[in-house]
C-alpha cells in the first residue's frame, strides 16, 4: 500500500503480533477475537429465533433450547459487549485522541488481551462440550444444586476475563490522568475519552463483585457450602443483589463507551462544536456512578422489602436524568450545523433513535406498578436489547466504520456501507419492537414453547432477525472486502477534529513523530478550514 | 377493543384496569417524547442537510445553561410522577384485603401445587371465586419459579426457603394463563396451568368436591387431588401436629419443654441472646426446619430439626393449623394425637 512504514507494516510474523506491545495491534487482536464471539453468539441467536417462528418446541429440544438462550447471552454480554468498544476502539484511541505514543502499561494491555482469551477459552470449552442451562444471570439455587450442565467452565470463563476488564480499566484511568498532551486539559479532552474514563471506574469497581460472585457460586456447587441455596442454610436472594451489583452497571460499560463514540460522530458529520460539553461529560459520571445503586430493581419480585424496591425505583428513575440530557444535546447539535448522511452518521441518528426507545422502556420498568406486569417478560428481553443491541452495538459499528481509515488504511464503500446501516436500523426494530407487545401481552421469557396467540409477534420478529442478521453480514463482507480493494485513506478523511486525525492513516507504531500541543477546545469545528475532499 | 386487536391481554382482576391506565400514562410520555426527539432529529438534520459541494461554516454554539436546567427539571418531574403513581399501585399490589380467601401454592419443577384451605388440592389449575379477594401464599419446593397471571397483572417469585405473597380479585368469569415467569429448568415454558375464575355458588359447590359442567373444563380436571379433599387444611396440620409428636413439647401448660403455641401468631417472640422477632410465617417455617436458629428465652434448644420430614405443603398445613390455635388454650385432643404419631414409619405418609 504506502511506501511509509506504518503500525501494520511495521513487522510481519505470527510473533510480531501475539507479542506486540503497540496498543494499536493488540486492538486489532481484541477486534478478531470479539467479532469471532459476536459471530457465534449471533448464530445461537439464530437459532432460537427459528425455534420461536412457531409455538410448538419443534426444532431444538428444550434442554437445547435453553442452552442457546444461555450461552447467546454469555457471550454476547461477557465477551462481545463488555470488551467492545473499549478494547478495541478504546485501546486504538485513547493514546491518539490524547497525543500518546501508547497506553501506560503496555505490557499490561497485553497481558488483558491473554486474559480475556484464557477466559473465553474457558466458556468456549464449556460451550463445546455440552454447554450451559442456567442463562446468563446463573440464578441459585438452579445452578449451584439443579443444574447438571458446563456450570462451573462457564463461570470461571467470565470469573477470569473479569481481570481482562479490571485491568484495561486500570490501564485507561492511569494513561487518562498521566499522559495527556501538553495542553489538552480535562475540559478540552474529546467526550470518547470521557465516556471510557467514566466506564473505567465501572470496570474497576464493578468487575470483582461479579468475579466474587461466580467464585462463590462455584465454591456452593463443588463443594456444598451453603451460601445461596436454602437447602444448606444459604439465601438465594443474595446471589440475585451480586451478580446485578454488577450486572446493571455492565449495561452502562457497555453503553458510556457507545455515547462517546456518538458525540464524536454527531459532531463530524454536522461539522458543528457539540452542544453542552460539560453536561454530557459530567452525566458520563454521574452515570456511571448511579449505575452502582439501581440494581434492586432487577428484584421487585424476589420478595425484597416494599422499602427497598421505592429506594430502588426512585434512583433507577433517577439515572434516566443524565441520559436524557445527553440525548437533547446531540439533538441541539445538529441545530445549525451542516448535516452530512454518511454512513457513521445513519448509525449515530439511530443510536439516538434506538436508546431513546430502550431508554424510555427503562422508565416503564422502573414503575414499580407496572414492572410487576412485564417483569420477567418480553417486554424486558426488547428493553435491554433496545439498549444494548440498538445502543452499544450501533455505536460500535458507527464507530468502527468511522475509524476503519485510521485502522486499516482503507476507506470502507461508502454506499453499501449506508444500506447496511439502515438494513440494520429496520431489521432491529421489526425483531425487537414487536417484542414490547408481546411482554405486555403476558409471554414470558426464555420460553421454549409458548401459547398460540403469540405467534403472529414471533414470526414478525424472527422475520426482523433474518433482516438484522443480513445486516450485520453487509459490513463484515465489505469491511474485509475494503482491506485489499478500498481506497487509500487520507490521514483525515473526514475533516475532523481529534488529534488521531492528525497522523497519517495508518498510524505509524509511535502514533505520532512529534508530541502535538493543544491550543484549543475539542470539536472546534467552527474555526477549522475547509477539508480537503469537499 | 385493543383486547380484541390483540394489543392488550384481557384485564380481569381489580387491579388490571389501574395498570393499564399507568401503562397508557407511561405510552402517552414516550411516544411525546420519542416524537420529539425523532421530529427534532430528522426535521433538524434535514434542514441543515450539507448540500454536495457545499462547505458552511458553523456557529461557533457552546450550549445553554438555561435549556440544559429545563431537560434537566422537566424529566426529572415527569419521572417522579410515574415514581409516585407506580408505587401507589405496588403498595396495592402488596396488600392483601383483610377478608381475602387463603390459597397456599407451592412451585416444583414443573408444576404448581395448589392448597385450598378448605382442603382441595389441584394441580396446574387454581379455581377462585368471583368478586372475592384471593391471597396466595407461595413457596418451592426447589428453584426460584415465579407465580404469573397476565389477565391480573400479577406476577411473584415463589422463592424455596421464604413464603412471598401477592393477591388478587377477580371480575371475570373465565379460564386465565397462569405461566411461570422466573427460569427454572428443562421444562420451563411447559410449567403453565390456569386460573379459573367461577362464580361464587359453582366455587363452593367446587370446592366440596362436586365437578360442575364447565367449571373445571380444561386437561388439568384429573388433577385435582379428590382423596384428601374432604380434610381441610388446618385439619390436616393438625393431624400432622399429632403425628410428628409436636404436642408433646408444645404443650399449653406449665413445665412443657417446648413453648405454647397458642395465640403465637403475629406477637413478638423473646429470644435467647435478648433479641425478638415477629412470629410470621417465616419464622414458625424456619422453626419447624431450623430450630436451633431461634431459641425462644427461657427455653433450652432442644427440638429435633424435621428437614426432609415434611414436604413444604405440609409445613403450611401446620403453620395454618397453629394460626388456628389463636388465643384458645391447646386442644385437649392433642396430646392423644401424638401417642398416634409415635410411629415413626408414619411419619413421611404422603398426604
Amino acid at each position: 500500500m504506502t511506501s511509509t512504514t506504518n503500525y501494520l507494516n511495521a513487522d510481519y510474523g505470527i510473533w510480531s503480533w501475539l507479542l506486540t506491545k503497540d496498543h494499536k495491534r493488540i486492538a486489532i487482536l481484541y477486534l478478531v477475537s470479539i467479532t469471532f464471539m459476536f459471530v457465534l453468539g449471533g448464530l445461537f441467536a439464530l437459532m432460537l429465533r427459528l425455534e420461536l417462528l412457531t409455538p410448538a418446541g419443534d426444532l431444538l429440544a428444550a434442554d437445547t433450547y435453553n442452552k442457546f438462550f444461555t450461552m447467546h447471552g454469555i457471550i454476547m454480554v461477557f465477551f462481545f459487549l463488555v470488551p467492545s468498544i473499549p478494547a478495541v476502539l478504546g485501546n486504538f484511541l485513547i493514546p491518539m485522541m490524547i497525543g500518546a505514543r501508547d497506553l501506560a502499561f503496555p505490557r499490561l494491555n497485553l497481558a488483558s488481551w491473554y486474559i480475556y482469551i484464557f477466559g473465553a477459552a474457558f466458556t468456549l470449552y464449556a460451550v463445546f462440550t455440552g454447554g450451559v442451562d442456567t442463562g446468563w444471570t446463573f440464578y441459585t439455587p438452579y445452578s449451584t444444586a439443579v443444574a447438571n450442565t458446563k456450570v462451573i467452565p462457564a463461570a470461571l470463563g467470565i470469573f477470569i476475563s473479569g481481570f481482562s476488564s479490571i485491568l484495561t480499566g486500570l490501564n485507561f484511568i492511569v494513561t487518562i490522568h498521566r499522559m495527556r498532551a501538553p495542553g489538552l486539559t480535562w475540559f478540552r479532552l474529546p467526550l470518547f475519552i470521557w465516556a471510557h474514563y467514566a466506564t473505567s471506574i465501572i470496570f474497576i469497581l464493578g468487575t470483582p463483585v461479579i468475579a466474587i460472585t461466580v467464585l462463590l457460586l462455584a465454591v456452593e456447587r463443588s463443594f456444598h457450602f451453603g451460601i445461596f441455596d436454602p437447602a444448606l442454610g444459604g439465601d438465594p436472594i443474595l446471589f440475585q443483589h451480586l451478580f446485578w451489583f454488577y450486572s446493571h452497571p455492565a449495561v452502562y460499560i457497555m453503553i458510556l463507551p457507545s455515547m462517546g463514540i456518538i458525540s464524536e460522530l454527531v459532531t463530524c458529520f454536522s461539522r458543528k462544536v457539540i452542544f453542552g460539553y460539560g453536561f454530557i461529560a459530567i452525566s458520563s459520571l454521574a452515570i456511571a456512578v448511579l449505575s452502582f445503586l439501581v440494581w434492586g430493581h432487577h428484584l421487585f419480585l424476589s420478595g425484597q422489602s416494599v422499602y427497598a424496591s421505592l429506594i430502588f425505583s426512585v434512583l433507577s428513575f433517577l439515572v434516566a436524568i443524565p441520559s436524557a440530557v445527553k440525548v437533547f444535546n446531540w439533538t441541539a447539535t445538529l441545530y445549525k450545523g451542516s448535516v452530512e448522511f454518511a454512513a457513521p452518521m445513519i448509525y449515530a441518528l439511530g443510536f439516538i433513535g434506538l436508546f431513546t426507545i430502550g431508554g424510555l422502556t427503562g422508565l416503564f420498568l422502573a414503575t414499580l406498578g407496572f414492572d410487576v406486569h412485564v417483569h420477567d417478560t418480553y417486554f424486558v428481553v426488547a428493553h435491554f436489547h433496545y439498549i444494548m443491541v440498538g445502543g452499544a452495538l450501533m455505536g460500535y459499528l458507527g464507530g468502527i466504520h468511522f475509524w476503519w481509515p485510521k485502522i486499516s488504511g482503507r476507506m470502507y464503500p461508502e454506499w453499501p456501507a449506508r444500506i447496511g446501516a439502515t438494513i440494520i436500523f429496520l431489521g432491529f426494530n421489526l425483531t425487537f419492537f414487536p417484542q414490547f407487545i408481546a411482554g405486555y401481552l403476558g409471554m414470558p421469557r426464555r420460553y421454549h414453547m409458548y401459547p398460540p396467540e403469540f405467534q403472529v409477534l414471533n414470526v414478525m420478529s424472527t422475520a426482523g432477525a433474518t433482516i438484522l442478521g443480513v445486516g450485520y453480514l453487509l459490513p463484515l463482507t465489505y469491511l474485509l472486502w475494503s482491506l485489499r480493494y478500498g481506497k487509500i485513506a487520507p490521514a483525515n478523511p473526514w475533516g475532523a477534529t481529534g488529534l488521531e486525525w492528525q497522523t497519517p492513516s495508518p498510524p505509524p507504531t509511535e502514533n505520532f513523530a512529534v508530541t502535538p500541543i493543544v491550543t484549543e477546545e475539542a470539536y472546534a469545528y467552527s474555526t477549522m478550514r475547509e477539508p480537503e475532499y469537499v | 377493543m385493543l383486547e380484541r386487536l390483540g394489543l392488550m391481554p384481557p384485564q380481569a382482576s381489580t387491579v388490571a384496569g389501574q395498570v393499564d391506565l399507568l401503562y397508557a400514562f407511561l405510552i402517552v410520555v414516550s411516544a411525546f417524547f420519542s416524537l420529539l426527539i425523532a421530529g427534532a432529529v430528522i426535521g433538524l438534520s434535514i434542514k441543515y442537510r450539507r448540500r454536495p459541494g457545499e462547505f458552511v461554516r458553523t456557529p461557533h454554539i457552546h450550549g445553554s445553561t438555561a435549556l440544559e436546567i429545563a431537560w434537566s427539571i422537566i424529566p426529572f418531574g415527569i419521572t417522579m410522577i410515574m415514581f409516585f403513581w407506580g408505587a401507589h399501585l405496588f403498595v396495592t399490589l402488596k396488600r392483601p384485603p383483610d377478608n381475602a380467601l387463603q390459597v397456599n401454592v407451592v412451585g416444583r419443577q414443573w408444576m404448581w401445587k395448589v392448597q385450598h384451605l378448605e382442603g382441595r388440592r389441584e394441580i396446574n389449575e387454581l379455581h377462585v371465586p368471583l368478586g372475592r379477594p384471593v391471597k396466595v401464599t407461595l413457596t418451592s419446593e426447589d428453584v426460584i419459579h415465579s407465580f404469573y397471571v397476565p389477565a391480573f397483572r400479577i406476577k411473584q417469585d415463589a422463592v424455596p426457603g421464604r413464603y412471598t405473597t401477592t393477591w388478587f380479585e377477580a371480575t371475570k368469569i373465565g379460564s386465565y394463563h397462569l405461566f411461570c415467569a422466573e427460569y427454572c429448568g428443562t421444562v420451563h415454558s411447559g410449567m403453565i396451568g390456569q386460573v379459573v375464575v367461577m362464580d361464587p355458588a359453582d366455587y363452593q359447590a367446587w370446592l366440596a368436591g362436586e365437578s360442575r359442567s364447565g367449571a373445571t373444563a380444561g386437561a388439568g380436571g384429573a388433577a385435582s387431588a379428590g382423596a384428601s379433599g374432604a380434610m381441610s387444611v388446618t385439619a390436616t396440620g393438625e393431624g400432622l401436629f399429632g403425628q410428628l409428636g409436636c404436642a408433646t413439647c408444645h404443650r399449653n401448660e406449665g413445665g412443657a419443654l417446648g413453648p405454647s403455641l397458642a395465640g403465637l401468631v403475629g406477637k413478638s417472640v423473646a429470644l435467647e441472646g435478648g433479641t425478638t422477632v415477629t412470629a410470621d410465617d417465616d419464622y414458625l417455617r424456619e422453626s419447624i426446619l431450623t430450630p436451633q436458629a431461634k431459641v425462644v428465652a427461657g427455653y433450652k434448644p432442644v427440638m429435633p430439626t424435621f428437614k426432609g420430614q415434611v414436604s413444604e405443603e405440609q409445613i403450611l398445613a401446620l403453620i395454618s393449623y397453629i394460626k388456628s390455635l389463636g388465643a384458645l388454650p391447646a386442644p385437649a385432643g392433642a396430646g392423644q394425637a401424638g401417642t398416634i404419631g409415635s410411629d415413626a414409619g408414619e411419619r413421611k405418609t404422603d398426604l
